[in-house]
């Protein structure tokens, strides 16, 4: 069953298709990597999915509903973790926990027993009364992730959540998005091939906007007649006369 | 509900900066306290303690510009209005959990600066209670501009627009530090054109109980507050509807 499914979804900056015409779907419970080298169009793609910002043209349904036509249900079902460390910095985690808690209107005992699962979940018990702005890059990718997490969402995008992290930091945050494979869809957005190979279930490369190629790490490497998934996102692209 | 979550958040983002809190609320003694010694020494009738307070807590709000605009435009580049946009805050709750936060401080600035200047010698009575009140519409202009300028500017603009440019040009244009009348001709028009001169005159005269002449300068500010208000507003939906 498909959880997002777009319809020649358009999205235009003046002069630049940041999207063209996107057609994809999108299963219930799956992790879907979004790949493509910088202005690809993916980020632009998790902002229209997650009703950041409207369509020039065509819609997407997420969790049943349009984008265009109902985000405030879209948004009740929906977690975004922006490409940026997005928390109140002079909060501590805690309270920034507490912060999401609240807009999402939780009682006080809901909210605390929230913080408490999300901490242990995501390793933050021994920052919890640290200031979120002093985190190093990865707890203040955790703490991001706990916040998409906190209105038990169905969906949740994931944008570039490793960019800028050091090599130990990213393979802590990946085994956190593993935990949460299979329990939530989530689409994630990067440009580190290893991150789509060692976390999806199926890729979409994209280029300039458009979707070029959609399927698991294997049918990609079959697809551009390779063993290495490197090299078959470098022939996809490629030979895209886009 | 989701509203005051959000106020509550905004008000921690302002009392917990030092540096901002310190210069806000700090400075505006400093002026009372190095005015006064100057008065003590080169008697100037616009520096006794009396006259010269109720202009310090009308500049003293330029300071609230400066608080909400730097919060409103780390909020927007830090990236977290983007995660709030897609939570189920309206924009209702925003723009009143931005402004709410403030309003307080302003009148707490406002009621340390009297109690200050009551150490200097400044003549203690129930019109100070008015003249706290009175401050209310100036202290929501000042607010909404910062909304305003937070919603359209870069935290380093609001640096220096809100920081430098407006704290200063609001000084000149209100009589606190000279009288207009000095300067004259467009100047002293622009200045009476604009609110500050008229929130000076207005607390001042609160403060001396003169009630008739608080009431012919208080249309101005109000009017400038809902013009400034709506245009901040405004500015904000726009910059939401754009990210």
């Amino acid at each position: 069953m498909q959880t997002i499914k777009t319809a020649q979804l358009v999205k235009r900056y003046k002069n630049i298709t940041a999207v063209d015409k996107l057609n994809l779907e999108i299963r219930e419970g799956e992790l879907f990597s979004l790949l493509g080298v910088n202005g690809a169009g993916k980020t632009t793609a998790i902002k229209l999915l997650s009703c950041l910002t409207k369509p020039t043209s065509g819609d997407a349904v997420v969790g049943g509903y349009s984008i265009t036509k109902e985000s405030e249900k879209v948004k009740r079902l929906i977690g975004v973790s922006p490409q940026e460390t997005a928390v109140a910095p002079n909060l501590s985690v805690r309270e920034n926990l507490e912060l999401i808690c609240g807009i999402h209107g939780f009682s006080k005992k809901k909210t605390q027993a929230k913080v408490t699962e999300l901490s242990e979940r995501l390793a933050l018990d021994t920052v919890l009364e640290r200031k979120a702005g002093k985190l190093s890059g990865g707890y203040g990718r955790r703490v991001s992730i706990a916040m998409a997490l906190i209105s038990e969402p169905q969906i949740l995008f994931l944008d570039e959540p490793t960019l800028g992290l050091d090599l130990i930091a990213r393979y802590e945050l990946w085994e956190t998005i593993r935990s949460l494979k299979g329990k939530i869809t989530i689409v994630l957005t990067t440009h580190y091939m290893e991150e789509a190979e060692a976390l999806s279930d199926r890729v979409g490369i994209m280029k300039n906007g458009k979707l070029l190629a959609v399927g698991t790490v294997e049918e990609l490497n079959a697809k551009a007649n390779t063993n290495d998934f490197e090299s078959a996102f470098v022939s996809i692209v490629k030979e895209s006369a886009i | 509900m989701r509203m005051l979550t959000f106020a509550k958040r905004c008000t921690k983002e302002i009392l917990r900066d030092p540096i901002n809190l310190g210069f806000g609320l700090g400075f505006p003694l400093v002026l009372l306290l190095l005015l006064s010694a100057i008065q003590s020494n080169i008697p100037v009738s616009l520096f006794e303690i009396d006259t010269l307070t109720p202009g310090i807590t009308v500049f003293g709000l330029s300071f609230m510009t400066l608080f909400s605009a730097t919060l409103v435009a780390k909020d927007r580049e830090s990236a977290l209005l983007q995660r709030l946009y897609t939570t189920p805050l309206s924009a209702f709750d925003f723009i009143i959990g931005y402004m709410l936060p403030l309003l307080p401080i302003a009148l707490g600035q406002t009621v340390i600066c009297y109690l200050f200047a009551c150490c200097l010698g400044l003549t203690l009575s129930v019109n100070i209670v008015y003249a706290v009140i009175g401050i209310i519409p100036m202290a929501v202009l000042y607010i909404a501009l910062g909304l305003l300028c937070g919603s359209v500017l870069g935290v380093k603009q609001v640096g220096g627009i809100c920081g430098a440019l407006l704290t200063n040009l609001s000084a000149w244009l209100s009589g606190v530090w000279f009288d207009l009348k000095l300067v004259g001709g467009f100047f002293e028009k622009m200045a009476n054109a604009l609110p500050f001169v008229h929130a000076t005159e207005m607390e001042k005269a609160l403060f001396s109980g003169d009630f008739e002449l608080a009431g012919a300068h208080i249309l101005p500010i109000l009017l400038y507050s809902v013009a400034i208000t709506t245009l901040a507003v405004f500015c904000f939906l726009r910059q939401m509807k754009k990210q």
